[in-house]
Order: structure tokens, then C-alpha cells, then sequence
């Protein structure tokens, strides 16, 4: 009786001294970030999104498994399924759709590939990952055909990402066009006025006066340790790639140095601080963001969400505008991010699904339903130039913020270059996220020579 | 019916028939993926592309740095584990089972708990612990000191500090009781012998109680090093998955799921495992030696 007296205390005090470590973290991530994040919120980023599983469409239509990595996805196929089963009377479908954490997801398609079964119908492969799904005998149904009707209207390159050999394997989400977020607040308090930076020069210069003004309290931004997005910028700038034709490995660019070290120099002189987390797009980016410590950063248009999803007391606040270059006259974007959904062999209704799929990403609807939904650059840049959308004042995107994201995208339409993403990618990037930035900015070693080390890596893997 | 009959009664067969279970299980879920993992390891497999390749796989294997990094993280956690997991634990053991200490069953409860938790539950809350924000509860600690807020888990001291606070909290307790179990079985004949001799508590400690505990010790030591060399969850928790700043906390379990499962090479892979394989057999065969483990049978 004693013992199990004992016992129960003893699951008591462990209970309790669990949820007070968790209780006293959460506090702690709010009070630095000074937000008001709630516990759901901080629940959502990333790896700690927990599965959902929600089951759409009449129950005699044919069923499809589809699988995301990203909840606010699902609830878009499930509001163009249900789009889709009005039109197609005979066709109706019954999907369900799962949500799993980021490298879950992944991992449970990479396996269900090798062994020939257990994959869903429909699946969200993320751009930085496709790649290792390419390899082999692709285990996807190519979508040539159902894509062809609207091909004309999609930019080219994003539906390029996704091919192998001709067939084109998955439907783009988005462009994904870099730009520059400026913090039009703090900008203004010390009198920064971010229309007039055109190069990284000018950028420089606001940061050193930001950095004076302030009395070093706020950096004019955070460079990234865990995240290529500047490397990306600054090889679109020149022209240049970090993998070859054939898909070699080839990092010891001259936009690289340029922008390592330029960044080093931003760090030496306080410019700029390091990326609580690796990069912006992190929990500890956001309270980062929401603290006021940094003036602005560049980040793809799919960030808007973030704010929207994190940040929702910053309304107002910021500014979006096209990225600063090196020498003017260079292009001033980058294509980053993305996801590239495709339709699995192991399905049983492939040319169903693929259909429905084709209709959701790339029809005019499902492009506008992308904006409206996500806040993406849709794939189909007519919908940048329709006044109905972009003029639409009871968007929740438009109004967040202080500029219209549209103004910029056309303005830069035809300057946001391509990085391609092939078989090497993502040994490149790891050796940047894990390695190259690290020693780099952290501990300040030399770039030329961190390149070199890496670039010998990487031709062994290759 | 009847032939059933006799074989099962047959003093020859039944003992077939009842390890027949563990036989069948150890073949299909041990031998043959093993076997499977040998011939792997000479393959380039990809969907519906498999390949014999030699020893394409190991050749890469020698060449490859991040490997090489990976095999000493696993030995650096190892051994530091082992001089934290087996001296500390022992003397637990002996204070518990001496009569200094009341409520035994509470301590030996509070120390075996966290061997219970889950160490994706553990690893994400001791994620959050180390973080480099300055609201981090070991950065608040530091604060109490007046010192700075530290990186913790981008430095390769702070993050073994960090490894090795996981590990401790979630093994001291379970090799405690190994030692506990070992302590029940010596005799306490032995201590009032040794006591009529004059002998005091440390020298009572050296002389009966350490040789006494070798089985158990040596237990501890052999799966403590395969734990060590095999540990993964921690370190994937810690750093919110496989991406540790320059791989300071890489480990060759967390090269094996790197190369297998996100980057599609399960040949690669399976070598990789092989080695660690090999690795632990050959420090365990040296060390079981070295402790005569095999020498006792021949004597008996």
C-alpha cells in the first residue's frame, strides 16, 4: 500500500516536472520574442506539426490517399476537390489527406518506393528533396499529358524542375521569387529610406547608419548559417550555378566568394548578426523578426504566410521590394522553394488522379485559389495582372502589408533567374548548411579555402 | 495422429520443436537480414535498379570524411560515456545497498524513470533546454553566474555536454540496477569475514565487492559499448534531425539513416553498417578477452 503510495506520487512529481519544463519554455520563447504567441502557434512550425488526417469528397466517389508535409496545403486540395467534384459529376472523388512532419513524409515515399508498395496516390515532394526521387527507374506517372492543356500558361522553368528525361513527373506550386522584406517601421525611426537602396553598397550604408542610430541594437539583417537562400541570390545575380551541365558539382563560384565574404565583412562590422536557428524561416527566426533585432531580410514571397501565420501583430509594418545586387543592372530575384506534387505508379487510378491533380495546381481556379490560400507567386503569372485579385482589398495578404507584393513581382518579372536543382543538390547544400557557413561566419575562417575543402567533398560523392 | 503423437514425445525431437520459435524468428528477423545487409553492401540500389558494384561501396567508404568524423564522434561518446556510466552508477549502487540510504525504493524508482520516458519526448525538451536563445533554461542558469549566453549546441564541448546530460540521466538509473542485482548475489558472509579481518568500508569495497560485481560489470561494459557506438535518437532529437553544425553530432547510426533513408543509398548504407558491425564485435571480442570471459568456460 505504502509502495504503491509512493508510486503514485513519484508519476505525480514526474508528470508535473515534464510539463513544468515545458511550460517554462514556452514562456521563455515568448518573452524574448515579446509576441504574443500562443502554444498553437508555436505547435505549427515545422517538425513539430503533428499528423492530421482529414477525409474529403462523397464516400461512392473513388478514393485516393494523398500526402502533405504542410496542413495549409491539404486544406487547399480539399477546397479544389470540392471544386472538382461540382464540375465532374462522374468523376467524383474521396481523398484523404495526411499531414506528417517534413522528413517523415519524405522518408515514408523514399520507402515506399524502394519497396514497391505503400505509397499514396497523390504526394507534395519538396524541391530540395526531388532530386533523390529521380534516381532509378522514377516511380512516379508522368503528367506530359495532363499538364499539356495548360502548359502555355505556367512558366516553363518551374515545370522543368520536375522532369527527367522529357516527362515531366510533378506539378509546381509556385515561383517562388526572392525579395527583399523591409522593416518600414524601424526603417522610418531612424530615417533609412529603403526605396532609395538599389546595390549591396547602399545596403551596407543603411546598415552602418541603421547600426549608428540605434546605438548597435538593430542589425539591418541576420545572414544564415543553415540556409543557401543569399548563395542563391547572389549565383542568379551573375549568372552563374553551382552545379555544371551535367550536374557536377561546382561551388568555388566568383558570386559565392563575393557574397561570403561581403557577409563577413557585414558581421565584422556589426552590420549584420547571425540567424538565431540557421535562417529566418525558424521559430527562433520569427521571435528574431518579431523582436525588432533585424531591419529587413530577403526571403522567397511564399514567406508572407509566415508573417501572416506567426508575426499577425506586424501588420502594416512591412515593406516588400525588389532584392539590392552587386553592379546594377543585374537581375534582381531568384526562384527558391517549392513543391512539386506528383502521382505515384502504385496507384491504381493513376490518369484520375493525375487529372484532378492537373486541375488543382495549374488550372486559373486553382491558381487563384494558391494566392488566396498559401499567398503564393502562382505558377501562372496571368493571375499577377488580373485587377480582380491583385486590386482585391479583402485579401488577408494584401492588406498585411504596407506594399502590394504584386507591384514588385511584376516589376522584377523577368529577372528572377533559375538555380537548377539536380541529383548534387542536396549534398551541396548540406555542406553549406552544416559546414561551409558555419566555419565561415561563426568562426570566421577562410572562405577560399572552406570552398576548396568542400568542393573536394563533393567530387568524391559525385 | 499418431505419428504426430510419437514425434512430439520423442526425446529426440521435442527439444527441436520447442527452440523450433526462437530458431525460426532468429532466422527470418536476424540471419537473413544480415545476410541480406552482406549483399547489399556490394549493390547500387535505387527503384528497380539494382547493380553489383564490388567494392565500390567501401572504396567510397575509406574516402569519406564525414565517415571518418562520424566513427569518432561514436567513439568519443562511447568512452565518455563508459568512464561516466559505469564508476558512477556502481557507487550509486553500493551506497543504495548499504544501509546509509532510507526510501531505496523511491530513489531506485526516481533514478529508473527516465529510462521509461520517450527519447523523442526527452530530446525535444532538452532541445529546447539547450537552445541558444537567451530565455534558455541553461542560458538563464549561466545568467545566475553572470556569464554570457552560449551556443550550446554548436560547439563540439557544449554539445557532448549536452549528449552526455541526456545519456547520464537515462542510463545512470538501469545500470544501477544491473549493479544493484549483482550486489544481492554476493555473499554477506564475505563482508563479515572480511570485517573480523580488520578490513574497513573502502578496503571491503576494493576487495570484495569489486571483483565480486566482474559479471556484472562486464555486462554493463559490453552492451554500454554497443550503445555507445549505436547511439542515434539523442543526437537526431537534439539537433531537430540529421544536421548538426559542421556534424558535430553525427554518429554512425545517423550516417547509416543520412545515406539510407534521406538520400536514397541503401547499398552505401549497408556498408556503413557492416562497419559499425565489425567495430563493435572487434572491441568486444578484445575486451571480453582481456577479461578472461572466455577463459572461465574452459576452466569449468
Amino acid at each position: 500500500m505504502k509502495e504503491r503510495l509512493i508510486r503514485l506520487i513519484l508519476c505525480f512529481i514526474m508528470s508535473t516536472a515534464i510539463l513544468a519544463g515545458c511550460g517554462s519554455d514556452k514562456t521563455a520563447l515568448t518573452d524574448s520574442a515579446e509576441t504574443n504567441h500562443t502554444d498553437e502557434s508555436a505547435e505549427e512550425s515545422g517538425e513539430a506539426e503533428p499528423e492530421a488526417i482529414t477525409t474529403v469528397g462523397p464516400e461512392d466517389g473513388t478514393h485516393l490517399e494523398m500526402w502533405t508535409f504542410v496542413e495549409l496545403h491539404s486544406n487547399f486540395y480539399a477546397e479544389m476537390l470540392n471544386t472538382w467534384n461540382q464540375k465532374n459529376p462522374d468523376k467524383q472523388l474521396n481523398i484523404t489527406f495526411t499531414t506528417y512532419p517534413y522528413a517523415d513524409m519524405h522518408n515514408k515515399l523514399m520507402m515506399a518506393n524502394q519497396t514497391g508498395s505503400g505509397a499514396p496516390d497523390i504526394c507534395d515532394i519538396e524541391i530540395g528533396q526531388f532530386p533523390n526521387f529521380m534516381q532509378g527507374q522514377v516511380q512516379f506517372y508522368p503528367l506530359n499529358e495532363v499538364i499539356d492543356p495548360y502548359r502555355t500558361d505556367i512558366v516553363p522553368a518551374r515545370i522543368e524542375v520536375y522532369s527527367k528525361d522529357g516527362k515531366n513527373y510533378g506539378a509546381p506550386t509556385h515561383v517562388g521569387a526572392t525579395v527583399m522584406y523591409y522593416n518600414t517601421k524601424i526603417l522610418e525611426q531612424y530615417g533609412i529610406d529603403y526605396t532609395k537602396i538599389v546595390t549591396w553598397n547602399d545596403y551596407a550604408e543603411a546598415g552602418k547608419k541603421l547600426k549608428e542610430a540605434s546605438g548597435g541594437k538593430v542589425f539591418m539583417t541576420s545572414v544564415d548559417t543553415g540556409g543557401t537562400d543569399w548563395l542563391w541570390l547572389a549565383m542568379a545575380e551573375y549568372g552563374e550555378d553551382y552545379t555544371n551541365k551535367e550536374g557536377a558539382p561546382d561551388i568555388e563560384l566568383n558570386s559565392i566568394k563575393q557574397m561570403l565574404t561581403m557577409q563577413q565583412s557585414w558581421l565584422e562590422e556589426g552590420i549584420a548578426m547571425i540567424s538565431p536557428g540557421g535562417q529566418v524561416d525558424m521559430e527562433e527566426g520569427f521571435a528574431n523578426i518579431g523582436d525588432g533585432n533585424i531591419a529587413s531580410f530577403p526571403k522567397a514571397m511564399w514567406f508572407m504566410s509566415r508573417f501572416l501565420n506567426y508575426l499577425p501583430e506586424m501588420k502594416d509594418t512591412w515593406a516588400i521590394a525588389p532584392c539590392p545586387v552587386f553592379e546594377e543592372g543585374q537581375p534582381r530575384s531568384v526562384g527558391i522553394g517549392g513543391t512539386g506534387t506528383v502521382v505515384s505508379v502504385q496507384s491504381s487510378n493513376t490518369e484520375l488522379a493525375a487529372e484532378f491533380l492537373a486541375f488543382a495546381k495549374l488550372s486559373y481556379e486553382g491558381n487563384e485559389k494558391i494566392w488566396e490560400i498559401l499567398g503564393f507567386d502562382t505558377c501562372n503569372t496571368t493571375i499577377w495582372t488580373d485587377e480582380t485579385i491583385t486590386k482585391d482589398t479583402g485579401n488577408k495578404y494584401l492588406s498585411y502589408f504596407v506594399t502590394n507584393p504584386f507591384d514588385t513581382l511584376n516589376e522584377i518579372k523577368n529577372e528572377i533567374g533559375i538555380i537548377k536543382v539536380g541529383r548534387m543538390n542536396p549534398a551541396i547544400a548540406e555542406q553549406f548548411n552544416l559546414t561551409i557557413l558555419n566555419n565561415c561566419f561563426e568562426n570566421g575562417a577562410e572562405i577560399e579555402s572552406e570552398l576548396a575543402a568542400a568542393q573536394d567533398a563533393l567530387e568524391i560523392e559525385y | 495422429m499418431k505419428n504426430l503423437k510419437k514425434l512430439l514425445y520423442s526425446r529426440k525431437a521435442a527439444p527441436y520443436v520447442f527452440v523450433l520459435p526462437f530458431i525460426l524468428s532468429f532466422t527470418v528477423f536476424w540471419i537473413y537480414p544480415l545476410f541480406s545487409t552482406v549483399k547489399m553492401s556490394f549493390q547500387s540500389i535505387l527503384p528497380g535498379e539494382i547493380r553489383w558494384v564490388r567494392f565500390d561501396n567501401y572504396n567510397k567508404l575509406l574516402k569519406d570524411s564525414v565517415f571518418h568524423l562520424a566513427i569518432k564522434n561514436s567513439f568519443q561518446y562511447m568512452l565518455l560515456t563508459l568512464v561516466l556510466l559505469i564508476p558512477f552508477p556502481m557507487l550509486f549502487a553500493s551506497v543504495m545497498d548499504s544501509n546509509l540510504v532510507k526510501l531505496k525504493g523511491l530513489y531506485k524508482a526516481l533514478l529508473y524513470l527516465p529510462a521509461l520516458t520517450s527519447v523523442v519526448v526527452a530530446g525535444t525538451i532538452f532541445r529546447l533546454m539547450f537552445s541558444e536563445l537567451e530565455g534558455s533554461q541553461m542560458n538563464q542558469l549561466l545568467s545566475w553566474f553572470k556569464i554570457e549566453p552560449i551556443k550550446w549546441l554548436k560547439l563540439r564541448s557544449t554539445s557532448y555536454f549536452a549528449l552526455l546530460t541526456i545519456a547520464c540521466w537515462r542510463w545512470t538509473g538501469v545500470n544501477m540496477l544491473y549493479f544493484l542485482s549483482g550486489l544481492k548475489n554476493i555473499d554477506k558472509g564475505l563482508y563479515e569475514a572480511a570485517e573480523i579481518d580488520g578490513a574497513g568500508g573502502r578496503q571491503k569495497f576494493m576487495y570484495v565487492t569489486l571483483p565480486l560485481l566482474k559479471p556484472t560489470t562486464i555486462y554493463v561494459l559490453t552492451i554500454s559499448i554497443y550503445a555507445g557506438l549505436a547511439m542515434f535518437l539523442e543526437s537526431f532529437m537534439l539537433w531537430n534531425g540529421n544536421a548538426s553544425p559542421n556534424n558535430i553530432g553525427l554518429t554512425i547510426v545517423g550516417y547509416l539513416y543520412k545515406r539510407g533513408i534521406e538520400k536514397n543509398q541503401l547499398g552505401y548504407a549497408s556498408a556503413v553498417g557492416l562497419v559499425l558491425l565489425g567495430i563493435a564485435l572487434t572491441i568486444n571480442i578484445i575486451q571480453l578477452i582481456m577479461n578472461g570471459t572466455f577463459r572461465k568456460e574452459e576452466k569449468a
